[in-house]
């Protein structure tokens, strides 16, 4: 135990003191990584939320193209799969970033995230550095899901493509920061988690076109439409899937993801300064 | 290293209900102490502890600790200090060895420092097997070993441990206050710890603070507390008697060094003495030249649940098993272990 003292000394002095301010996007790329071993690790991990999606592509993707696919030229347009599978895109990243709170509330039960809250780690960076990791799996996810729809005649537009998963990534941090407010939000009753997490998911999946076009409901279904950023996603993704770049509908998809993007980081910042409580 | 002052925290349960978890406490530990914070559940230890690691806002009072103050300054507090807290600190998807770099990364260490401080203290922790281990497969013995080694990733100078041993079975706990007492001397570290072990805080601390109710009631080293507050109790049994009962009481109440004496029933006496090894023999020897037989006799050496009984006239174990129904106790309602 001679060596273990012996190199002890020259640490204390060195690092810890440094009085500095703490460089915040450090933080966050360690935060980052920790978060990403787990997955690099076991990237099959993914597959668990594409449950869900995969679901509705085999089981519901087929109804739809029989109920409407014939009769459908105007409200889908060209092909029911490229009315369909951004949709799905959407869906993965609406099922797998608001689940993500719940890994934090694990952290909290078993005192991981007490013991990061310690360390002189920046809280902004305990937030982000969490939500930016949710870009990765929905990254493959959607990756995943056009590769395995390309041989059922969806056909893909590169550069239309590429730009759709970017804004799903960004209103992937969104979403997921908001998951992580609230599992911090409901961290002494943690049921409640999946309550409002399934409470919230269906109503906003359905008001925003995805599984069904909202133009045949009732108009007050259309109305509310209006007033979720699901919405103008759903609508861009289809847009640039279709190769259809300068569709102003793009423009109002990277709005929403932004949107959504600040508005998580800020409350999700805001709740993580406040986690230890 | 720590100096508290009026360090009170109020949590507001309700409307009508504000629970007063800590109220006032004046502490100060000075650089190379092992202080042990003892007290039942719901007493304030842990609320006090989350305070010091700047965990939580004290709702009034100051603490400054390694040099800061705790609400003007966390940053600096978190920099210096060290912290086992009462869960498990590693996540459980992560490998043994990954957490333990973060955790040097964290602290301001370059890659390289990082791995090799992560496996000196692998090997000093006896982990070494373990690095490649998912943390969700280790057993509770050997992630307390990962949380402790955590703690010291980067040589604080104060480390807090609270309720390090709960939940291990009796070779595990002995196995880890051996690592944790030589990391000790090895370091230099000040400790500061919260047990409701009573005999893990006669045996490991050089200085015990009792509380109860958010205040010290006690605060000494383990052997004067004993002395001073409890001292030694006697068990007497002798041959039964006609109305013996007032006068035998009397009789051993004169007896130099007799503090207190109870009937348990006819014919058996309680007697808190002090220096009890000295009085037991005078006690005898009164007893006898007062006409009275002694069938049996036993000392019993205190305890610092005697200390505590003493103080409060309530049972340490009595309070931490009532403290664990109560659901108003401030730290059942923190702490996530009491759940």
């Amino acid at each position: 135990m001679t060596t273990t003292t012996s190199t002890l000394a020259p640490s204390r002095q060195g690092e810890v003191a440094s009085t500095g301010p703490r460089n915040l996007a450090r933080d966050i790329l360690i935060v980052l990584h920790r978060e990403l071993r787990p997955l690099l690790r076991d990237p099959f991990s993914i597959m668990f939320g594409l449950i869900q999606p995969i679901i509705f592509l085999a089981l519901f993707g087929p109804l739809l193209v029989g109920s409407l696919g014939g009769a459908a030229e105007g409200a889908l347009g060209e092909s029911v799969w490229q009315w369909f599978v951004p949709s799905i895109l959407v869906m993965t990243a609406l099922f797998g970033t608001s689940m993500t709170g719940s890994n934090l509330l694990f952290d909290f039960q078993t005192g991981a995230h007490e013991r990061m809250m310690v360390t002189p780690l920046s809280r902004p960076s305990l937030l982000v550095g969490r939500a930016l990791k949710e870009m990765v799996p929905l990254s493959w996810q959607a990756v995943l899901i056009v590769v395995v729809m390309l041989p059922f005649g969806f056909t893909l537009y590169p550069v239309g493509a590429a730009g759709g998963l970017v804004i799903l990534a960004i209103f992937g941090v969104g979403l997921g920061s908001l998951s992580y407010a609230l599992a911090i939000a409901v961290r002494k009753q943690d049921w409640m988690f999946w309550v409002v997490q399934q409470t919230f998911i269906f109503p906003v999946m359905i008001l925003s076109g995805m599984l069904l076009p909202l133009e045949t409901g009732p108009h007050w279904m259309q109305v509310a439409s209006k007033f979720n950023p699901l919405t103008y996603m759903v609508d861009a993704e289809r847009a640039l899937f279709g190769g259809d770049l300068t569709n102003p509908d793009v423009l109002w998809g990277i709005l929403a993801a932004l949107g959504t993007a600040v508005l998580g980081l800020a409350v999700g910042i805001r709740m993580m300064r406040r986690s230890a409580d | 290293m720590i100096h508290t002052t009026a360090l009170t925290k109020d949590f507001v349960v309700s409307r009508t209900e504000t629970v007063h978890a800590v109220k006032g406490i004046n502490l100060t530990v000075e650089p190379g102490e092992l202080v042990a914070v003892l007290g039942p559940n719901g007493a304030g230890k842990t609320t006090t502890m989350r305070m010091l690691t700047s965990l939580i806002h004290p709702t009034s009072g100051t603490a400054r600790v390694a040099g800061y103050d705790v609400a003007t300054d966390p940053s600096q507090v978190r920099r210096r200090i060290g912290y086992v807290g009462q869960g498990n600190g590693a996540g459980h998807t992560q490998l043994v060895r990954d957490e333990m770099y973060t955790q040097g990364v964290i602290y301001g260490l370059d890659r390289r420092s990082a791995a090799r401080r992560a496996d000196e203290l692998l090997a000093a922790l006896d982990l070494v097997p373990l690095a490649k281990r998912k943390v969700s497969d280790l057993s509770g013995g050997q992630r307390r070993r990962l949380d402790v080694a955590m703690g010291l990733v980067h040589a604080p100078s104060l480390l807090f441990l609270d309720e390090p041993s709960t939940g291990l079975d009796p070779q595990n706990r002995a196995n880890l206050w051996e690592h944790i007492l030589r990391m000790r001397v090895e370091h230099e570290m000040t400790i500061m710890l919260t047990t409701h072990y009573l005999d893990e805080a006669d045996s490991m601390a050089e200085r015990v603070v009792v509380v109860d109710h958010g205040e010290i009631i006690a605060d000494d080293t383990a052997e004067n507390l004993k002395n001073n507050l409890a001292g030694d109790r006697v068990v007497l049994s002798v041959a039964p008697m006609p109305d013996a009962g007032a006068h035998l009481e009397q009789v051993v109440s004169r007896v130099e060094h007799v503090r207190e004496v109870t009937t348990d029933s006819p014919g058996h006496l309680t007697v808190r003495v002090d220096q009890g090894p000295h009085t037991l023999p005078r006690l005898l020897r009164a007893v006898d030249a007062a006409g009275f037989t002694v069938t049996a006799a036993e000392l019993h050496r205190p305890t610092l649940d005697d200390v505590f009984l003493g103080l409060t006239g309530r049972s340490l174990r009595e309070s931490s098993a009532a403290a664990e129904t109560d659901p108003a106790s401030p730290d059942a309602a923190t702490d996530k272990d009491a759940a």
